[in-house]
């Protein structure tokens, strides 16, 4: 196959000269059948989306009969869903998209802050005990998170701080300490030993080793967990649901799981709600993809 | 790879779809408030009974329910009156996943001021928790008022009053198209042998009598529980249906068999079912929320269902009994007896400060019904306070009219209160194998084998 395509590299290939694993997977990947496939695929993944955005602006009753795909024939656009969805007398979706915001960045915050420092501690510091707290911190993140629901709650409520957005950032950031502190620790153990050896060298402690040296090193690493961190808060529903326990700090998620009606009559604006909750994951996705995909790298290629 | 024209056309992409929601943000806004000076329906009532708990001016009472949009809203009006007597504030919180969050909530010490409780079954674990507080003397001097004592008798645990009545809904219904009826001369049956001579006749003049629908997610099966406990309550009377339910007789008894056969000779006829849906296996497929629309079409005729059925219908239908569509009561095996199958809400309390104390009577007094009457539709109470008149739907009327009929015997859903290995599992999951072909024999001994020992 690669004879009959024309090379795409601008540096000439010259035979013999041994090709760098880069050029070759490029040259592989560049292939015009996995070009199809990939829009074949995008394609494919993205209809239902689709679907759910041209739903939205249809009214009611079409789409209670009809399929979305009728709309190409039969155009009706209608932006009472989106109405509806924001009514402050009823549903009020901005409210809750606002506490969305409000409770997912100290959720992202909180736990980067907590795990960079943990990681850095456990790769490069010498402490008794270390590789057994590593072992312990690692074996947390097969505790399903279910188990700790009641307890958890038992303990804000002993505390003073339930009903707070004080429960939602604890308990986000608990849950997502121990993969935090793992991906983390896997991405700073990567960073040669001379360099660390050389600040040492050069009269820094720990705290300057960390700041000047390290978190420069870790930004993409940082940014690649927090987007997996912010994603998964925003999309979350079982936390809210069970230590919100009030429709002053509960997030868009829990309203929208309302949003259908008692008995799922109002299932019709599902498809506006979704969309008004789905506008910010898209575009963090969006605007920082490139750190999504070298942070999916990360920690996976240790050796 | 990642040119900076493609990063700014992202982070454009990205500005719009913000930009965009905060435009619709303001579109709502400016729609809300040109129309939110007429939800003022509720009247002054008279505040003295309030006045006896003390001043509870500033106070906040919290109420965690099932409920939510749009049902909610004629529940918040229906507090202004109280609101405005005593000054308090009435905190609602609707949740759909109410039934799980509420134990966690209870277990964990983090109850809500109110609740209220869909199921006797869920209100018994409630209490079970040690977190719940019995009703107050007041709360149950209305109780004894204005509902009958078998509404009182779910509401009590182990002898203790603790949770007044709220809603109701009238599950023995049956809809139907006045408009056919009339142009084909049916009349509404009385018993049940002229519900089986309509059923004949209309087969006999071309059509499929019956439409049924049983998928509901992961409840797919419970519409068929209903058919089965209306049955068990006709063929085997009130007593026979208690004694049921708390297993004091088995589940593959003689008694529930039949009931389950007298429900296949309809469900699982095909000359019967599935009208404008297709055979019988179509029940199963067919979700509970569409399986009564065909009769608008007039591919079938008859459609049992609760009453909280009529906001299924497009906003157009005119549901009423000189309307496109409308509900006659499921008859009993003969004139004499009428037993009613039904479900509904109880409030049950976690604080016994005045505020809450104050609320729950308000909630339990004819007052409070008549005033939610005036500003909703699809609901209804077996309140005997309740003046029919009040209701604005027809068919709430008609289940007023049922609930306080003097005759009318009331039994709560049984699978509410059975356990919930029975009555939220093997019950639908069983009947739900029955309609796809399961003998009846084999379903009612596999639902005895799971009940819990």
């Amino acid at each position: 196959m690669t004879t009959s395509t024309p090379v795409v590299i601008e540096s000439p290939d010259v035979p013999g000269k041994k090709v760098s694993a880069a050029t070759a997977a490029k040259r592989k990947l560049t292939s015009p059948w996995a070009s199809l496939a990939a829009i074949v695929i995008a394609v494919l993944w993205t209809l239902p989306t689709f679907g759910l955005l041209v739903s939205s602006f249809r009214p009611e009753r079409a789409i209670k009969t009809t399929g979305w795909w009728t709309f190409f024939s039969d155009p009706k656009v209608t932006f009472e869903n989106y109405e509806a969805v924001f009514d402050p007398d009823s549903i009020n979706l901005a409210d809750f998209f606002l506490n969305s915001i409000v409770i997912a960045l100290p959720a992202v915050i909180i736990p980067l802050c907590l795990a960079s420092l943990a990681a850095y501690a456990f790769a490069w510091m010498r402490f008794p005990g270390k590789n057994f707290l590593f072992i312990v911190i690692f074996a947390l993140q097969i505790v399903p998170l279910q188990v700790t629901l009641i307890p958890l709650l038992t303990l804000y409520v002993d505390m003073g701080i339930a009903n707070t957005f004080w429960t939602l950032w604890l308990s986000h950031s608990a849950f997502a300490l121990p993969l935090a502190i793992y991906i983390l620790h896997n991405f700073i153990k990567e960073v040669p030993a001379s360099l660390i050896e050389a600040a040492r060298m050069d009269g820094a402690g720990h705290v300057a080793i960390f700041f000047r040296v390290l978190l420069p090193l870790l930004t993409p690493a940082l940014a690649a967990f927090g987007i997996f961190q912010f994603l998964w808060v925003w999309n979350d529903l079982l936390v809210s649901l069970t230590f919100a326990g009030s429709p002053e700090i509960s997030p868009i998620t829990v309203q929208l799981s309302n949003l259908s009606g008692t008995r799922g009559t109002a299932w019709h604006l599902l498809s506006a709600g979704a969309f008004v909750s789905i506008l910010v994951p898209v575009t963090v996705f969006l605007l920082l993809q490139r750190y999504f995909v070298r942070g999916l790298l990360a920690g996976s290629v240790k050796g | 790879m990642f040119g900076h024209s493609s990063r700014s056309r992202v982070a454009l992409a990205g500005a719009l779809s913000v930009g965009l929601a905060f435009s619709l943000t303001a579109c709502g806004d400016s729609d809300s408030d040109s129309s939110s000076g007429d939800d003022n329906k509720a009247a002054a009532i008279d505040c003295a009974p309030y006045a006896a708990f003390g001043d509870i001016k500033g106070k906040t009472v919290t109420i965690y329910t099932g409920i939510v949009t749009p049902e909610d809203t004629p529940h918040k009006e229906s507090y202004k009156p109280f609101e405005d007597c005593t000054g308090a504030t009435i905190k609602y919180e609707g949740d759909k996943a109410f039934e799980t969050q509420i134990l966690v909530r209870a277990k964990a010490g983090n109850p809500p001021d109110l609740a209220f409780v869909p199921q006797p079954g869920l209100l018994q674990q409630l209490v079970a928790t040690g977190k719940a507080v019995e009703a107050p003397a007041e709360t149950a001097a209305n109780v004894d008022k204005f509902f009958g004592e078998d509404w009182k008798a779910y509401g009590t645990v182990d002898g203790k009053f603790y949770a007044a009545p709220l809603g109701a809904n009238v599950k023995s219904l049956v809809w139907y198209s006045p408009t056919e009826f009339k142009d084909k001369g049916y009349t509404v049956p009385t018993t049940l042998d002229e519900l089986k001579a309509l059923s004949d006749k209309i087969v006999a003049d071309g059509g499929k009598p019956w439409c049924a629908g049983i998928a509901s997610g992961e409840a797919t099966g419970w519409p068929l529980t209903d058919w089965m406990e209306d049955f068990m309550l006709r063929l085997s009377g009130p007593e026979t249906y208690d004694k049921w339910v708390k297993h004091e007789i088995a589940f593959n008894g003689p008694e529930s068999t039949a009931a389950l056969e007298a429900v296949g000779s309809y469900l699982k006829n095909d000359a019967y079912v599935n009208g404008g849906l297709g055979d019988v296996k179509s029940i199963a497929s067919t979700t509970f929320q569409d399986a009564g629309l065909p009769i608008l079409e007039g591919s079938c005729s008859l459609h049992r269902q609760a009453s909280f059925y009529a906001a299924n219908f497009p906003t157009d239908t005119k549901v009423a009994e000189d309307g496109d569509i409308y509900a006659f009561y499921l008859p009993s095996k003969d004139t004499t007896s009428k037993p009613v199958l039904g479900g509904g809400e109880f409030v049950l309390s976690f604080a016994d400060r005045p505020e809450v104390k104050a609320f729950q009577t308000y909630l339990s007094s004819d007052v409070w019904a008549n005033t939610k009457a005036k500003v909703s539709s699809g609901w209804v109470s077996a309140n005997n306070g309740l003046k029919v008149e009040n209701l604005t739907n027809p068919i709430d009327k008609l289940s007023a009219e049922i609930l306080q009929d003097p005759n009318a015997t009331f039994r709560f859903d049984g699978s509410d209160m059975m356990p919930a290995a029975v009555g939220s599992n093997a019950f639908w999951k069983q009947t739900t194998n029955w309609i796809t072909g399961q003998d009846t024999k084999t379903t009612v001994d596999n639902i005895e084998s799971a009940w819990p020992k």
